[in-house]
């Protein structure tokens, strides 16, 4: 099996915190310095192979005080997930968990509790670098997926192409990729078998495989011939000769913003039929020369939030980030469709709006003492208040102008506040 | 009246010279003026634009504007509504005639008595929430597509949808076919000439070259934490505009997206404040949902109102139309409240004297399977139903209702009788005056139907 090519340039704490950035929520403060001390193996070691998790920092609250209650109250939900985005001491499993939400994306519908996203979520952390056929067979038994593509309502009487199709296109082969629609068809068939049980008093929804719902008769799916139940569907799948080429490009895109060089792309797909496993294809990602080298990427709203938060010492608490992320772009739990979200256009000028409060409600807590009257210095200290390691020329003159300006009418503590937001939204702290 | 005073301003020379006051609305021979590349129209409007900045709304009453803004601003604009999911066709226009349709949807078929009929096919009968939509083609204002879409019809909701956004069956076209019109019509410094009221930009406005703009609602296109800016945001969010134009030209893909996005926030910014006042104020009454979708159609009359310099308008119906199980709760109130709203929209132009101006155009990826699923719904399809809604389309039906008997292809799926190419061919060549085959790719290929009084 050939290997993918590994960067070889140096690893300091520019690469370091690039990779914090595509493998999690950017670092803490001092934190790429500490992880490039590890070398570039070491340090994406410990974002692959982390040890237990442990939050770091005060437990978020709403607005009145009170602790969230991510399976009840509106909102609760974004904001337990962010705060853990921002606390985790095992970054990469949380943003697998966001890869995989946009994977395998869900809406909450017909009578599943928020809870119910929340337990999908649960499953996505668990197989975040797990084995995808493993994730494959959850998700397609999870009772919020099944509930939202209809998989309870597809029974040997009445089949449903719904989950069907959408495994194909979205799931693990891609759109027209070495299907036709009867495959659809008989696939839907496989897949029967799944009852809801609705418990009007606790209001949950219980799912349970019926064999008396599940079309028994024999099914051609792909080519192949058999009396396929929703395992064999996956499997099916997961078999298809065009399904490492999908999984790999899907993968290797939300890490690195230009496809992989056609050897590499190869090699990954070796390197992934050989077991559906999800940690050596990440682990060869993060070490490949393309992210080190190549272009910049647009920050996903909730990683750009997350990232804000942790690189100020701010926390989740107080405002209301379900609906700041929402104006931005990316409110967790709510995918626009299945789909996911468009990850190649995070940006236009509803989005940016919402990335201007978002950053004014990140950076409300973050005060500052003794702020230099003058304003280079005065923008020097922003910058490394985001985190920023090195401003670009014009974004320096602009801030400059600004802090300028600000000094004069409104004095050094607002002029801070000021050159703070006007950074926040500069292309150093949108991209990575 | 501020409205006269405004037509004395220097800024505001040459929209004085228009249509209204003894001259030609676009004289021949004049050039645009120098490096900008505006159109003669396009700079009038920019110019009406302007003047409402200057000036502000805050205490003008709309009707004082409504005289200037028809008389100076008379582009065209489309309205692009988009049914979300591919609704079913056989429900908002159903075949009551039909013995057949009793036999496909034993659960899911309207009763056969069931809401209005239509006038101009006895086999058809409108759905009982559609009773608004029934309303303005008794008044001729509607023209219906029964039968929409395309030869080999994708059932994937995000290709075929993507089809219909780029205006071929190209899945790797990257602009939409209004947004490849506003590129050849437009200018680069109005983003408001496609205007996307959503959260996020609705791709058939999606340009190569000039930009466009989304916004939620006008009113609600705020950067301030409280209504209105503090002098020290205003001062920030003048910095964040600078910084986006000194990035304009970096090298890397994603800088120059964020460049982009902060440039054309800024612009729309300045050309929408002062509005935020004037929206409050609607001579229409439109459903109370909690719904933005009346919201927003009330929102772009009132700025269409204003003269501000919109071409191309998109945004998304309320509900979600894949039916794939509950089909029938899902479709009563989602219809109800788009059919009612759009009627709200149509009495609200003509209200402000806008509807000559204004078409809507509304579509969904697909139509659904015949054969409903057992799940108390429907499956994807292929042939879907089409809209278009104005003062100034023809009435007409496009093309016919081919039946179920041998409308149906081998899967199932109505067969298409119109082409929706046709019908963009149709729309860019009759309602804004342009060269389709520039925009629609084999544009000659399809024909087109008549769709203008």
């Amino acid at each position: 099996m050939a290997a993918t090519p590994v960067y070889r340039g140096p690893f300091g704490a520019a690469q370091a915190e690039r990779l914090l950035w595509r493998a999690g929520f950017g670092p803490r403060k001092g934190e790429a310095a500490a992880l490039a001390r590890k070398g570039l193996r070491g340090a994406v070691r410990s974002l692959t192979r982390p040890g237990a998790e442990h939050l770091v920092g005060p437990e978020p609250t709403d607005a009145q005080g009170r602790p969230l209650a991510p399976f009840d109250a509106a909102g609760h939900d974004h904001m337990w997930w962010l705060d853990r985005m921002v606390r985790t001491s095992r970054p990469l499993v949380e943003r697998m968990a966001l890869v995989w939400h946009d994977w395998f994306a869900t809406q909450r519908v017909g009578g599943i509790p928020q809870k119910g996203m929340l337990d999908q979520n649960e499953l996505f952390r668990r197989n975040a670098l797990g084995s995808f056929a493993q994730l494959l067979e959850d998700v397609t038994k999870d009772p919020a997926m099944l509930r939202w593509l209809n998989g309870d309502k597809n029974t040997v009487r009445s089949p449903n192409e719904n989950y069907a199709r959408e495994m194909m296109e979205l799931f693990t082969l891609g759109v027209n990729r070495g299907y036709t629609e009867q495959d659809i068809r008989e696939q839907a068939r496989a897949l029967t078998g799944w009852r809801g049980i609705r418990r009007r008093a606790e209001g949950i929804y219980d799912f349970v495989y019926e064999p008396r719902l599940h079309d028994p008769g024999t099914k051609t799916v792909f080519g192949k011939t058999g009396a396929f139940a929703w395992q064999d569907a996956c499997r099916l799948c997961l078999q298809h000769p065009n399904h490492p080429s999908f999984f790999v490009a899907k993968l290797w895109s939300y890490f690195v913003p230009t496809a992989p060089p056609r050897a590499t792309q190869r090699a990954l797909e070796a390197l992934y039929r050989d077991g559906y496993q999800v940690r050596p294809l990440v682990e060869a990602i993060l070490q490949h020369p393309a992210l080190y080298t190549g272009p910049r990427l647009v920050k996903p709203p909730a990683v750009y939030a997350a990232g804000l938060l942790r690189a100020t010492g701010g926390g989740v608490s107080g405002a209301n980030w379900a609906n700041l992320g929402a104006t931005a772009g990316q409110r967790l739990f709510r995918p626009p469709n299945v789909a996911g979200w468009d990850d190649k256009r995070w940006l236009d000028t509803s989005t940016f709006r919402g990335r201007w409060l978002l950053a004014g409600a990140a950076l409300q807590s973050t005060g500052s003492s003794a702020t230099p009257r003058n304003a280079k210095a005065l923008v020097d200290r922003a910058a490394a208040g985001l985190g920023i390691r090195s401003l670009t020329k014009p974004t320096r003159t602009v801030a400059t102008r600004l802090a300028a300006d600000a000094l004069r009418s409104n004095g050094p503590d607002v002029a801070e506040r000021a050159v703070r937001q006007l950074l926040a939204l500069s292309p150093e702290v949108q991209t990575c | 009246m501020l409205t006269r005073r405004a037509c004395a301003c220097d800024d505001y020379g040459r929209s004085h010279a228009v249509a209204g006051n003894g001259l030609p609305a676009i004289e021949t021979g004049m050039p645009a003026p120098a490096g900008t590349g505006l159109t003669r129209r396009s700079f009038v409007a920019k110019g009406l634009g302007l003047a409402l900045t200057v000036y502000g709304l805050d205490r003008v009453s709309i009707v004082d504007l409504d005289g200037i803004a028809s008389a100076a601003t008379n582009d065209r604009v489309l309205v692009s509504i988009f049914l979300d999911g591919g609704a079913d066709s056989l429900s908002m226009l159903f075949p009551a005639a039909d013995g057949l349709y009793y036999q496909y949807r034993p659960t899911l078929a309207l009763p056969q008595s069931a809401g209005l009929p239509f006038s101009e096919d006895g086999r058809l009968r409108w759905h009982p929430s559609l009773g608004s939509l029934a309303q303005l083609h008794g008044e001729g204002k509607v023209s219906v597509i029964p039968a929409i879409g395309y030869t080999t019809p994708d059932k994937s909701h995000f290709t075929s949808r993507h089809y219909w956004e780029v205006g071929a069956t190209n899945a790797g076209l990257a602009t939409g076919w209004l947004g490849r019109y506003l590129d050849r019509v437009g200018t680069r410094d109005n983003p408001l000439q496609g205007l996307s009221l959503d959260s996020r930009l609705q791709p058939a406005i999606a340009t190569g070259k000039v930009p466009v703009a989304s916004i939620d609602g006008p009113d609600r296109y705020t950067f301030g934490a409280r209504r209105g800016e503090t002098p020290l945001e205003s001062r920030v969010l003048d910095a964040v505009g600078q910084m986006g134009a000194a990035h304009a030209s970096s090298r890397d893909g994603a800088i120059r997206q964020v460049a982009a996005a902060a440039s054309q926030s800024h612009r729309l910014r300045r050309e929408l404040q002062g509005l935020g006042a004037s929206v409050g104020q609607v001579p229409a009454s439109y459903p109370q949902s909690n719904d933005e979708f009346p919201r927003r159609l009330a929102g772009l009359a009132a700025m269409l109102g204003t003269g501000l310099p919109i071409r191309c308008a998109a945004l998304k119906a309320p509900g979600m139309y894949d039916t794939h199980a509950d089909q029938a709760g899902e479709l009563t109130t989602a219809l109800k409240l788009t059919a009612d709203s759009l009627l709200a929209f149509q009495r609200d132009l003509e209200a402000r004297g806008l509807a000559d101006r204004v078409l809507v155009h509304v579509w969904s990826e697909f139509g659904r399977r015949v054969r409903e699923n057992g799940s108390d719904g429907t499956d994807h399809g292929a042939g879907g139903l089409g809209l278009l809604i104005g003062a100034r389309t023809r009435g007409r039906m496009i093309g016919e209702f081919p039946g179920l008997g041998s409308g149906l292809d081998e899967q199932g799926n109505l067969r298409a009788t119109s082409d929706f190419r046709g019908v963009y061919s149709a729309i860019l060549e009759q309602w804004f005056d342009t060269d389709a085959a520039a925009i629609i790719p084999n544009a000659a290929s399809f024909s087109r139907p008549s769709l203008l009084k």
